[in-house]
C-alpha cells in the first residue's frame, strides 16, 4: 500500500500555531457544559496521540502498520496489570509500558521492516492478532474476554487524577509533549530522512541515510506513543476490554489518519475529532448508525482523498485566491 | 493421538482451508486488477450465506437451487459497489482504494444487518446428513461438497483467465493499464468485473461453508482477515498461491488446534505465517519481483 506522499514541511509557523492550539485548549473545560463533553475532550486527546504516532510512520515515512491497535493495547495491560493484580504504582506501570511497547516494536520491527507494501501490512496484522489472543487467552493476568478490572486512578502529590478537569489537564499536558515532540521531529534531520526514504527508499541510501534504522527507530517510536496513549486509556476508564485493541481498531486508526489526511501535521488532529464526534453524532439514527457511518467514509474518501486537512487546504486557497480579485 | 485422529484433523483442516482459499482468490482477483486489498471481501462471504439462508427459510428453496439466486445477488452487490464507490475516483492510488474497501465493508456489513438481521442462521446440507466414513476417520457429506465445488471454481477461475478474451482483457489490463487501453481495451470496465467475480466467488464460499458453521452477520471479518492471510501466505496475485495459502492455513490451524491448544490456535497459526513471511518474503510461491515498493 504506497501512501500518498506529501511535501508539506514543517515551518517555524507551525510551532506558533500549535502554540495558540494548545493554549486554547485549555479553554475547554471551561466551555464544557458537563463531564460528557469533558470527557469526549480526553477522548480526542487520547485518539490524537493514536492518530498523530501512526501518521508519523505511515504519512512521514510511507511505512503501513496494522498493528497500532496492539502497541495501545500493550501500553494498556502492561501498566493495567502492574497496578491492579501486583499493586505496582501507576508511575512504575508507566515506565513498564514504555519499555515493553519499545521492546516488542523493536523485535517486531526488525524483521518486518524489511518487508514492503502489503507484506508489511501483513506482517504487522499477523503481530496482532497474536497480541489480541495474548489479551484474551492470558486470563490469569489480563481478565480474558471480560476485561481487566480494577485499575486504579492516577495519583499525583496525593490529588486523585479521575475522569474529570484534573485527567483532561493530565491528558492536556502529556499529549502537549508528546505532538511537541513530532513537530521537532518533523523538523530535524530524522524528519527529513524520513521524508526522504518515503519518497524513493534508493534516493535516501544513495544519500547515506541507513533506511532500516530511520525505518525502524520510528516504529519504535510511534508504538511507544501508541502505549503511552494506553496508560492514559487503563488508567482513565478504570478498566481494559481486549475488543478495543484488536486489528479491527488497527485497521479503523488507519481510516482516521486518512480522513484527517495523511502526512500533514493538523490532519491527525481533524481526523481525532471525527473518531471521537461523529459516533456520537450518529447516535440518534439508532440502527442505521453504522450504515450511515460506512456511508459517510465512502462519500468523504471520494470526495476528499486527501483527507479533512486536504480539504480545507483547497478551500483556503480559493478564498486566497477570491480575496487577491 | 493415534494416526486416524490426525488424519481427521488433516481433513477438518482441509476442509476450512478450502474456504480460506475460496477467499484468497476473491483477495487476489481484485488485487490482480487494482493494486488494492478488498477489505469488503470478507462481507460478501457473509452475505452469501445470509441470502442463502434467507432465501432458504423464506422461499422454500432447495439448496442446490438457492446458491445460483444468492451468487447473482452477491455479483450485483460487487458490482454496484465497484460502480458507487470505486468507479468516481479520478486519481486511485492503491492506498486510497483499499481505504474504501473498509468503508464499502462497513456499508455493506450494516446492510445485511438491517435487511436480513442480526441472528445467526443456517441450511442445511446439500444432500443428505449421514456422515461418510472413510479410511479411519468420518466426513460430513457437505465437506465433500465443499472440496468439489472449491476445485471446479479454482479451475473455473484459471481457465477463465487463460482462455476466455474477457479473463485475458483483464490480465492485460491488470498487466499494463496504457498498453491495455491502446488496444482497445476498456480498463475502467475491468476493475468492475473483477469486484463482480470476486464478490461471486466470496458468495460460494459463504454458501458451502454455513451448512458446516451455520453463519451471521459478524462471521465476515474474520473470514476476510483469514483470507487475506491465505492469500499472503500463498504469495499475493497468484492464483495457485491462494490455493496453496487457504490449505496451509486451515491445516496449521487445525492441527495447531488439535495438538497444542485450541485457545491460542491462531495465535501459533501467526507466528507460523510470520515466520514464513520473514523467511519468504513474497510468500510460499510469490517471485521476489513481485515484491513492491
Amino acid at each position: 500500500m504506497d501512501s500518498p506522499v506529501s511535501s508539506n514541511s514543517v515551518s517555524r509557523n507551525s510551532y506558533r500555531v500549535f502554540a495558540v492550539v494548545w493554549a486554547l485548549l485549555l479553554l475547554f473545560p471551561l466551555a464544557a457544559p458537563n463531564n460528557f463533553i469533558l470527557n469526549l475532550g480526553i477522548s480526542w486527546f487520547i485518539s490524537l496521540a493514536l492518530a498523530g504516532s501512526l501518521n508519523l510512520l505511515m504519512g512521514y515515512a510511507g511505512q503501513i502498520s496494522l498493528s497500532h491497535a496492539a502497541f495501545y493495547g500493550l501500553g494498556a495491560y502492561a501498566s493495567g496489570v502492574l497496578s491492579a493484580k501486583f499493586g505496582v504504582s501507576p508511575w512504575l506501570g508507566l515506565c513498564a509500558a514504555i519499555v515493553l511497547t519499545g521492546v516488542a516494536a523493536f523485535l517486531i520491527g526488525w524483521p518486518s521492516l524489511k518487508l514492503r507494501g502489503h507484506y508489511l501490512a501483513m506482517a504487522t496484522l499477523g503481530f496482532n492478532v497474536i497480541m489480541s489472543v495474548l489479551f484474551v487467552e492470558l486470563r490469569g493476568l489480563t481478565g480474558g474476554p471480560n476485561g481487566l478490572v480494577g485499575v486504579p486512578s492516577l495519583s499525583l502529590f496525593g490529588y486523585e487524577i479521575g475522569a474529570d478537569i484534573r485527567f483532561y489537564l493530565f491528558a492536556w499536558f502529556v499529549v502537549g509533549l508528546l505532538m511537541l515532540l513530532v513537530l521537532n521531529l518533523l523538523d530535524s534531520r530524522m524528519g527529513r530522512a524520513l521524508r526522504a526514504l518515503s519518497t524513493s527508499e534508493l534516493a535516501a541510501k544513495a544519500n547515506g541515510i541507513d533506511v532500516h534504522a530511520v525505518k525502524l527507530g520510528v516504529f519504535v517510536l510511534s508504538a511507544v506513543m501508541a502505549g503511552i496513549a494506553g496508560f492514559l486509556y487503563v488508567h482513565l476508564n478504570n478498566f481494559a476490554s481486549p475488543e478495543n485493541f484488536d486489528f479491527v481498531a488497527s485497521v479503523m486508526l488507519l481510516v482516521v489518519v486518512a480522513l484527517g489526511g495523511t502526512g500533514t501535521y493538523w490532519g491527525p488532529f481533524l481526523g481525532a475529532l471525527l473518531h471521537v464526534v461523529l459516533p456520537e453524532a450518529l447516535r440518534a439514527f439508532a440502527d442505521f448508525e453504522i450504515l450511515v457511518y460506512g456511508v459517510s467514509l465512502v462519500l468523504v474518501l471520494l470526495f476528499f482523498p486527501g483527507g479533512l486537512s486536504g480539504a480545507i487546504a483547497r478551500l483556503w486557497r480559493l478564498v486566497g485566491r477570491g480575496a487577491a480579485r | 493421538m493415534d494416526g486416524s485422529q490426525i488424519l481427521q484433523l488433516v481433513a477438518s483442516g482441509l476442509v476450512t482451508g478450502s474456504i480460506y482459499a475460496l477467499v484468497a482468490l476473491g483477495f487476489t482477483v481484485i488485487f490482480k486488477s487494482t493494486d488494492a486489498i478488498n477489505f469488503a471481501q470478507g462481507e460478501w462471504v457473509m452475505a452469501g450465506g445470509m441470502i442463502g439462508a434467507f432465501l432458504h427459510v423464506n422461499l422454500g428453496l432447495a439448496p442446490l437451487l438457492l446458491v445460483p439466486v444468492a451468487v447473482a445477488i452477491v455479483a450485483l452487490l460487487g458490482l454496484v459497489s465497484e460502480r458507487l464507490a470505486i468507479h468516481p475516483l479520478k486519481t486511485p492510488s492503491p492506498m486510497l482504494l483499499t481505504l474504501i474497501t473498509i468503508a464499502v465493508a462497513i456499508t455493506t456489513r450494516a446492510a445485511v444487518m438491517l435487511t436480513l438481521g442480526k441472528a445467526p442462521a443456517g441450511l442445511p446440507s446439500f444432500s443428505g446428513n449421514d456422515n461418510i466414513a472413510f479410511a479411519g476417520i468420518t466426513l460430513p457429506p457437505q465437506a465433500l461438497w465443499v472440496f468439489g465445488i472449491t476445485l471446479a471454481v479454482m479451475i473455473g477461475t484459471h481457465v477463465f483467465f487463460q482462455k476466455s478474451l474477457l479473463g485475458r482483457a483483464m490480465r492485460a489490463a491488470a498487466a499494463d493499464r496504457e498498453a491495455a487501453g491502446l488496444v482497445g481495451i476498456n480498463v475502467g470496465r475491468m476493475a468492475m468485473w473483477s469486484f463482480v467475480i470476486a464478490a461471486a466467488i466470496g458468495a460460494i464460499a459463504g454458501l458451502i461453508i454455513t451448512p458446516l458453521t451455520l453463519t451471521s452477520v459478524n462471521v465476515g471479518l474474520m473470514l476476510g482477515f483469514k483470507g487475506f492471510s491465505a492469500a499472503m501466505l500463498g504469495g499475493l496475485g497468484n492464483l495457485h498461491g491462494a490455493l496453496l495459502g487457504g490449505l496451509v492455513l486451515g491445516l496449521l490451524e487445525s492441527l495447531s488446534a488439535g495438538l497444542l491448544s485450541s485457545q491460542f490456535k491462531d495465535a501459533v497459526a501467526f507466528v507460523v505465517l510470520l515466520i514464513v513471511l520473514f523467511l519468504r518474503p513474497a510468500g510460499l510461491l510469490g517471485r521476489a519481483s513481485t515484491e513492491r515498493a
